[in-house]
C-alpha cells in the first residue's frame, strides 16, 4: 500500500483498525519529504524526531483503545501558527530564530487529539502575497509544474498536500490565502466564517480578516478538520460562541442537491482578464451542479469593482499596526550595532522585513496618517459595509455563491513580481469573503490546457459551512477527477 | 495621487523603517500607482454608511477576573534579544 496516498479519513480508518501504525505512516511521509522536498520547497522546518515521537505515542494510545479522531495522523502547519518548541518564522528574517513558548489554540487541539505535526510550511512573509515568492527563506514550486508558483500565501501547505507529503494541513486566509493556493495546487481549501476558529497563536497580519482553515485532499477531510478546529476560545475575544455542528453530517453519498440554489454574480463574469481555460472549467462546473439538481440564479454584487481597492487599504492599515510589535525589543532579530533606540528600531525593521511587507507597512502608515485617515481608512471601512450588505442581499436569493477562485491558473515563477498591483488584482474573487466574514470553499474542478489544476469557489452566509461542504462533496463525487495528484 | 520621495521618507520614519535612497525612488513610483488605483473608492456614494471594522459583530467581551498561573520571567523573556536578569535590555534612550 502507498501510505502517502491516504486521506485523513482513510488513515484514521486503517489506524483505528490496527492495519497500519502511525510510525510507519509518519516515516513514509518523512521519506517522501526527504526525497522530493528539495525540489518542491514546501517546508521551512521538518522536525523528524518530534514527529516520530508523537507517532510512537499515538500508536501506544491506539493500543490502549484511545481513538480520538486525529490520533496518529500526520499534519503540516503553515509557519504562521505558533508551535511550542518548534521554530515559527512567519517566512520572515525578523523571526528567523523565533521559538514560541506556547501552542496556538488549533495546534493545542491537534496535539490533544494525538495528531502528528510533521513540520512547518512555507508562506509569503506574514501571509502577504499570492504566490509564496515573498518568503525570506525559499520559493515553493507547484508540484504540478515546477516552474509555476503554488499560489499563496499558504503555498507551502497547499503544495505539501498536493505532493502527498502529509495527510492534510492547516493554512490561514486573509484575502484568499487558503482558497487560491488550494485552487492552484488541485486540493480542497476552506476559509471558515470569521470567528469560527480561534486565532490565538496565529501571528496577526490583518486581525479583522485573518482566519485559520483546512487544506486537504478532499471535502470529507476538510469537514473532519473543521470538527476539530472550530470552537469558542476565551483567548480570542472575536471567536464566536456559536454551536459547532458535526460537519461530516453534511456528507452523504449519492446525495442529490435538489432544492439548493447557487447564485452566480454577474459582476464576477465581467472581470477583465479571466483566462479562457478558467472560464470553460467554471461553465463545466456549473453544468455538473445543475445535473445534481442545483438551480442556478443570476445575482448581483454591485460593489465588486471596489473590493480590491478597499481591501488593499484595510489590510495594510491593520498590518502596519500589527507589525509595530516587531521592534527588536522582546523577541525576534535585533540590529546590535545601533547606538540609540530609534536607530535600533529602524535598522532592525528594515533588515528584518522583506520588500512586500515594507510596502504594505508604508501604505498602511500613509493611509492612517493625519489628514488621510477619512479619505482612505474611513472610506474603505464604509465600502466594506456596502460589500457586506451586497452579500446579505444575495443570500436572500441563493444558498451559496458560485465563482472562480482566481482569474487564471498558477502563473510562472517570477512572472508577476515586478508590478505589485497586478498581483493584488488577482485576489478579486476571494478577498470579499474576508471583508464580509463569510466562509468560502475551494474544490478542484479540472485542469487548464497546460495541465494546471483549477478550482471553483463556493461562498455561503456566515456560519453556513454545512451548505458549502454539502454542495462541495456532491460536486467532488459527481466530477470524479481521475488524475487527482501529480507525479513527482 | 503622486507620492514623492520625500513623502516616502516621512512615512518610513513614522513606520520606523530605514529605506535606501534607490528603494525610495521605486516605492514612490509603486505607491503612486497603487494609490491611483485606490482612488476609485472616491466614486462610491458612502453618504450615511456606517463603517465596518470587522465581521465579529461583538460587543465588549468580558470575563470573570480569575487568578491564573503566570508563565514566569524565564518563559516570558525566553526570546529576548538581550536581557539582564528579569529585564529586557535596549540601547540607551536618555543621553
Amino acid at each position: 500500500m502507498d501510505l502517502h496516498t491516504l486521506t485523513m479519513a482513510q488513515a484514521q480508518d486503517l489506524l483505528s483498525r490496527g492495519e497500519i501504525c502511525s510510525v510507519e505512516l509518519t516515516q513514509a511521509l518523512l521519506d517522501r519529504i526527504d526525497l522530493y522536498d528539495d525540489r518542491i520547497g514546501a517546508f521551512i522546518t521538518v522536525d523528524k524526531s518530534c514527529a516520530l515521537a508523537q507517532a510512537k505515542a499515538a500508536d501506544e494510545r491506539i493500543a490502549k483503545g484511545d481513538n480520538a479522531p486525529f490520533t496518529g495522523i500526520p499534519i503540516a502547519l503553515k509557519d504562521l501558527l505558533c508551535t511550542k518548541g518548534i521554530k515559527t518564522t512567519c517566512g520572515s528574517k525578523i523571526l528567523g530564530d523565533f521559538v514560541p513558548q506556547y501552542d496556538a489554540t488549533v495546534v493545542a487541539k491537534l496535539k490533544k487529539d494525538n495528531a502528528v505535526v510533521l513540520g512547518k510550511t512555507n508562506l509569503d512573509e506574514f501571509g502577504m502575497g499570492s504566490s509564496t515568492e515573498n518568503s525570506a527563506f525559499k520559493i515553493t514550486r507547484n508540484p504540478w509544474s515546477e516552474d509555476h508558483v503554488p499560489g499563496g500565501s499558504s503555498g507551502g501547505s497547499a503544495a505539501a498536500v498536493a505532493a502527498q507529503f502529509c495527510c492534510g494541513a492547516l493554512g490561514t486566509d486573509t484575502g484568499g490565502s487558503i482558497r487560491q493556493p488550494a485552487s492552484h495546487c488541485g486540493v480542497v481549501g476552506l476559509k471558515p466564517t470569521y470567528g469560527r476558529v480561534s486565532r490565538f497563536g496565529l501571528v496577526s497580519y490583518a486581525s479583522s480578516l485573518d482566519q485559520i482553515g483546512p487544506i486537504t485532499r478532499d471535502v470529507r477531510d476538510a469537514a473532519m478538520m473543521m470538527n476539530l478546529i472550530c470552537s469558542h476560545d476565551p483567548k480570542d475575544s472575536t471567536s464566536a460562541g456559536v454551536q459547532v455542528p458535526d460537519f461530516t453530517k453534511a456528507l452523504k453519498e449519492n446525495q442529490s442537491l435538489e432544492g439548493m440554489k447557487a447564485g452566480i454574480p454577474r459582476e464576477y463574469l465581467e472581470v477583465e482578464g479571466i483566462d479562457p481555460g478558467v472560464r470553460s472549467i467554471f461553465e463545466q462546473a456549473r453544468k455538473v451542479l445543475e445535473n445534481l439538481g442545483v438551480e442556478i440564479v443570476e445575482i448581483s454584487l454591485p460593489h465588486t469593482q471596489y473590493a480590491v481597492a478597499a481591501y488593499y487599504i484595510l489590510a495594510p492599515c491593520e498590518a502596519s499596526s500589527n507589525l509595530a510589535r516587531f521592534d527588536g525589543v522582546r523577541y525576534g532579530a535585533r540590529d546590535s550595532d545601533s547606538q540609540d533606540l530609534l536607530e535600533m528600531y529602524k535598522k532592525t525593521r528594515s533588515q528584518g522585513f522583506g520588500p512586500e511587507v515594507q510596502r504594505r507597512i508604508i501604505i498602511g502608515t500613509y493611509a492612517l496618517s493625519a489628514g488621510y485617515y477619512d479619505a482612505y481608512y474611513g472610506r474603505a471601512s464604509q465600502v466594506r459595509t456596502l460589500i457586506t450588505k451586497d452579500f446579505s442581499k444575495a443570500f436572500d436569493q441563493c444558498d451559496f455563491i458560485l465563482s472562480p477562485v482566481a482569474p487564471t491558473p498558477a502563473f510562472k515563477i517570477g512572472e508577476n513580481t515586478k508590478d505589485p498591483l497586478t498581483m493584488y488584482l488577482s485576489d478579486i474573487f476571494t478577498l470579499s469573503a474576508n471583508m464580509a466574514g463569510i466562509p468560502g470553499l475551494c474544490v478542484p474542478a479540472g485542469f487548464s490546457p497546460k495541465g494546471l489544476p483549477v478550482g471553483i469557489q463556493m461562498m455561503a452566509k456566515r456560519f453556513d459551512e454545512m451548505s458549502l461542504l454539502r454542495a462541495g462533496f456532491g460536486f467532488e463525487r459527481a466530477l470524479d477527477l481521475k488524475t487527482s495528484f501529480p507525479v513527482l | 495621487m503622486k507620492i514623492s520621495k520625500d513623502e516616502v521618507e516621512k512615512i518610513a520614519h513614522l513606520a520606523r523603517l530605514d529605506i535606501d535612497d534607490s528603494v525610495k525612488e521605486m516605492l514612490s513610483g509603486q505607491l503612486s500607482h497603487i494609490l491611483d488605483y485606490i482612488d476609485k473608492l472616491k466614486d462610491v456614494d458612502v453618504e450615511g454608511v456606517t463603517p465596518s471594522h470587522g465581521s465579529a459583530f461583538l460587543n465588549n467581551v468580558l470575563r470573570e477576573d480569575i487568578l491564573g498561573v503566570s508563565p514566569g520571567p524565564d518563559v516570558t523573556l525566553a526570546n529576548a534579544p538581550e536581557r539582564d536578569e528579569d529585564f529586557y535590555m535596549v540601547p540607551r534612550i536618555v543621553k
